[in-house]
């Protein structure tokens, strides 16, 4: 008789680094328990399982925590390796964490930046777009970074680049990623929204785009 | 036959040591090219134009790029000998976690205790002096931050190759606030795949 597997997941609605576990979680279904966590008021248990960071999302599985998006992401495919996410292949393995990476750190903070600094907006913009180019080279002859199906850059980047730092920039009157630069991508984003266990993942827009606007302003009056 | 493969770096670097030293655990021949930062060579700015970063592995002919991907890649690409992780899914996790908060946390105030000056450097010394306590606390009693044999996480050995550096520019000692973390950071200089790859002490504060 299998053990009973007990999976907890603390996150925050709106987090883009939450969303992918979720995603990577659906595809490989395993039942969850979701614990929705205040951005200004922690709880005891998120203080308690991450004090070293104090952030979301954290994994308990059968007791033991796991922090860190990318590698809760990682931990997911070992621990249950049926639908796996990654490649097998050491060389695709290490592109995929290099542009994970990419998107974390430099497209993210780029992505923000631009939509807090009202003075610089056109040149980190600019900046963004040149970041995002390379995913957009990626993309081409694949429907998925993946290949043919999602894997773990798609869930990395789709939680934050369309369904996150593009909805704020739709708040702020923005296009920044167009047709035209970016036809690769665009074509991907398409292909994203028709797989289920992403539509279920991805926060409700409207919403969404109220949240982004009220964080901007947060960070611009800070 | 397969080629051997090229490490691109520059000397006292310590991402660039980490992959000379995963390379060393694993028995892996490879052909060690030296760059300047000033003026980089066409095959860096080829194989990481992205970055135009050290340290880059090239092997048969594709490019790894970042520190933590090269040690990762090593390990997945020679299996054989001497596994950096852990075996288990939990353990792997785990040390992941601690390599990131190295890379973050650590190579954050180790950088501003040399590379900066007044408020910004003591603000260094304290964060560092904040780290290297969190990983004291994580080395627990165990000889390697692995358990008993050298992994992945030890890979923060190579920022001992500075710590006499931070020590004179921060004018504090290290050892005095961490004992056991000199312990282990000496144990490891004892592994000939570290003391080889390590630069010289002397040298990196000159």
């Amino acid at each position: 008789m299998a053990e009973k597997e007990e999976v907890k997941l603390l996150g925050i609605w709106a987090s883009p680094f939450n969303r992918r576990i979720e995603m990577a979680l659906k595809l490989k279904g395993i039942p969850y328990d979701y614990v929705e966590e205040k951005l200004l008021d922690k709880s005891p248990l998120l203080l308690e399982l991450n004090p070293i960071h104090k952030k979301v999302p954290v994994l308990v599985h059968n007791g033991k925590t796991i922090l860190e998006s990318l590698v809760i992401l990682e931990y997911i495919d070992e621990a249950w390796p049926h639908n796996p996410i990654l490649s097998q292949d050491p060389y695709e393995r290490s592109k995929a964490r290099f542009f994970a990476k990419l998107i974390d750190e430099q497209i993210f903070d780029a992505g923000f930046v631009s939509m807090a600094r009202a003075d610089e907006k056109e040149a980190l913009v600019e900046k963004t777009r040149e970041l995002i180019m390379h995913l957009e080279k990626e993309l081409v002859g694949k429907d998925f970074f993946g290949g043919k199906s999602v894997g773990f850059l798609d869930f990395v980047a789709g939680s934050m680049i369309p369904f996150c730092l593009e909805r704020g920039w739709e708040g702020m009157g923005l296009e920044v990623i167009t047709e035209e630069k970016f036809p690769e991508f665009k074509r991907w984003v398409k292909n994203m929204e028709k797989i289920e266990i992403v539509k279920e993942c991805i926060p409700p827009r409207e919403k969404h785009i109220e949240h982004m606007n009220f964080m901007v302003q947060r960070v611009r009056s800070a | 036959m397969a080629s051997q493969p090229i490490l691109l770096d520059y000397w006292p670097s310590i991402f660039g040591m980490r992959a000379r030293v995963a390379l060393r655990e694993k028995g892996v021949e490879f052909e060690y090219k030296v760059g300047d930062l000033t003026n980089k060579s066409p095959l860096l700015l080829q194989s990481n134009p992205i970055h135009k970063k050290i340290p880059v592995l090239i092997h048969n002919g594709k490019p790894v790029c970042e520190s933590l991907n090269v040690v990762h890649y090593v390990d997945e690409a020679w299996p054989d000998k001497n596994p950096f992780f852990p075996s288990d899914p939990y353990g792997r996790a785990h040390a992941r976690f601690w390599d990131d908060f190295v890379d973050k946390k650590f190579s954050e105030a180790q950088f501003k205790i040399w590379g900066k000056k007044g408020e910004e450097q003591e603000e260094g010394k304290k964060e560092f002096i904040e780290a290297v306590k969190i990983l004291e606390s994580e080395l627990g009693d165990k000889p390697y931050f692995g358990g008993d044999s050298f992994g992945y996480v030890d890979s923060l050995i190579t920022f001992y190759s500075w710590f006499q550096a931070y020590e004179k520019f921060g004018n504090f000692s290290i050892e005095a606030k961490s004992p056991k973390l000199i312990a282990w950071a000496k144990r490891c200089m004892e592994k000939e795949s570290v003391s080889k790859s390590l630069s010289d002490s002397e040298k990196i504060v000159a």
